[in-house]
């Protein structure tokens, strides 16, 4: 069972968000990493790009496959961590922390997010 | 379909492990343990642990065993030497690959034909179905074996403890009767890494022995179905149902070298594949490489870098472990498949020059 921290929201495509002074800082789940396998590429969001909840804003690419990465939230792109870039077995390692993928300005709290109790009943399902 | 899939009988070893699985022609298999990339290369480096319990295994014993062979298969089975084995195919009546196949000559009249878990139940059904007329028996026994396979440089310092055969005097693509950790086995020197190994066929109710005892033998990784292709990949070596179809012959695959056109007896597929040995396919298979990671998956279009027209397909293709950027194969009209040329693929959407190289991507060094 993988790790599903309490604090975080999520959404249906295995995205983390975490809402602080009006920045969203993403990443995906330790279950969407050890689904996908090591990741060896991320394309990534630009700083000021414009991204929309449920559509696709890069990819995340591992040995045995190659996946969307759906932005969870709608807003500008603030910053986006370079360091995965370079080293994205860091979203394997450490997929909640170093391992985050990009932030977004958002206007208040995004709606459409499940709690932690919520995702795990997703992952269940679909197991 | 609708069943539940198989389980090997080291299943409940993996799970202690912590393997991931997949569903695998009809087989629940470790797709990883620990990594891909760490599994990849403990292979390349040093020894991985593989189960590949979900290959199928036909048993041929008889005065004419391998005169069966010979008709059902492409090869020249009863040329064979005892103790060796030889990679082979079957085909259809019009040329068009049925399967790749290891043919292990293990006795005098005794030969194993190892099948891709996809095709096994198909190869076996073909083998009896082609075997009708001649004097020996033909018998499925897939669920007689387990299959362990111990890959990598660091593969026969491991393995030379456990068993009283002299790993230095089994040569490539030989097999021995043995024993590993005190269990019977035949133990084989084939693999489908890029890198020296054995495959070790056991009896179930041995499996775990045998693996356990490999496991704890020295530094070797157990290694997963998902670090299994990317090694075979580097090494250029062909995956049935990507580069191997039923809509290729040996010849169009680039492997007319295992159709033995003058062995003296006939074989199913033998007026098909003369014309195709004759011919010259459109296409060809050639490796692609990227500067990049981010590289070809099997079907993308491989176009042309001036025009966008398409020129050919990609049928395997994954970011390489061992070399750093993305690797692919490709089927690519015949003019175009010259190693050097710049050619183009649509990843998605972006079209990325690729170049052609020759296979194997990645060769050991002996």
């Amino acid at each position: 069972m993988s790790t599903i921290p309490d604090h975080l929201r999520y959404s249906a495509e295995h995205e983390w968000v975490a809402v602080s002074d009006g920045v969203a800082r993403i990443g995906i789940t330790e279950y969407a990493a050890e689904q996908l396998g090591d990741i060896v590429y991320a394309e990534l969001p630009n700083e000021g790009d414009a991204v929309t909840a449920g559509e696709p804003c890069g990819e995340l690419e591992s040995t045995k496959s190659v996946s969307d990465l759906f932005s969870p939230v709608s807003g500008e792109v603030v910053a986006v961590n370079d360091a995965v870039k370079e080293s994205p077995e860091t979203v394997n390692s450490d997929p909640y922390g170093d391992g985050w993928l990009f932030s977004v300005r958002v206007d208040g709290d995004p709606d459409d997010l499940l709690d932690s109790d919520a995702y795990a009943a997703l992952i269940k399902e679909g197991e | 379909m609708g069943t539940d899939p198989r389980r090997t009988p080291l299943h409940d070893v993996h799970e202690r492990l912590g393997a991931k699985f997949t569903d695998f022609a009809g087989w629940q298999m470790p797709l990883r343990y620990t990594g891909d990339v760490a599994e990849h290369n403990a292979v390349r480096t040093g020894a991985g642990l593989f189960d590949l319990t979900h290959m199928g295994e036909i048993v041929l014993s008889g005065p004419q065993a391998g005169q069966a062979l010979d008709y059902a298969l492409v090869g020249n089975a009863s040329a064979i030497g005892v103790g060796r084995a030889r990679y082979t195919m079957i085909c259809g009546d019009d040329g068009g690959i049925l399967d790749d196949l290891i043919v292990y000559r293990t006795g005098e009249q005794d030969y194993m034909v190892v099948a891709n878990a996809s095709n096994a139940a198909l190869v076996a059904g073909e083998l009896l179905d082609r075997a009708e007329d001649f004097e020996t028996e033909v018998r499925d026994a897939s669920t007689e074996y387990a299959l362990i396979a111990v890959q990598g440089p660091r593969a026969v310092s491991l393995l030379a403890p456990l068993t009283p055969t002299d790993l230095s005097t089994v040569k490539y693509y030989a097999s021995y009767p043995t024993t590993v950790a005190g269990r019977p086995a035949l133990l084989a020197r084939t693999g489908y890494t890029g890198e020296d190994g054995f495959e070790l066929f056991v009896a179930p109710a041995d499996a775990e022995a045998v693996w356990s005892a490999v496991a704890d033998s020295g530094e070797i990784l157990p290694c997963g179905l998902s670090c299994r292709d990317t090694l075979r990949l580097e090494a250029g070596m062909p995956l049935y149902g990507n580069e191997l179809t039923t809509e290729l012959t040996p010849y169009a695959a680039g492997l007319g070298r295992v159709v033995k056109l003058d062995k003296p007896s006939d074989f199913v597929g033998r007026a098909a594949l003369a014309k195709a040995s004759a011919e010259t396919p459109a296409r060809k298979l050639v490796g692609l490489v990227t500067d990049g990671r981010r590289g070809p998956r099997h079907g993308y279009p491989v176009v042309d870098p001036a025009d966008g027209a398409r020129i050919g397909e990609v049928t395997s293709g994954a970011p390489s472990p061992t070399l750093g950027h993305a690797i692919a194969m490709a089927y690519v009209d015949a003019d175009r498949a010259v190693p050097g040329s710049a050619l183009a693929v649509d990843i998605r959407g972006t079209i990325t020059p690729v170049d052609v190289v020759e296979l194997p991507f990645y060769r050991r060094s002996s």
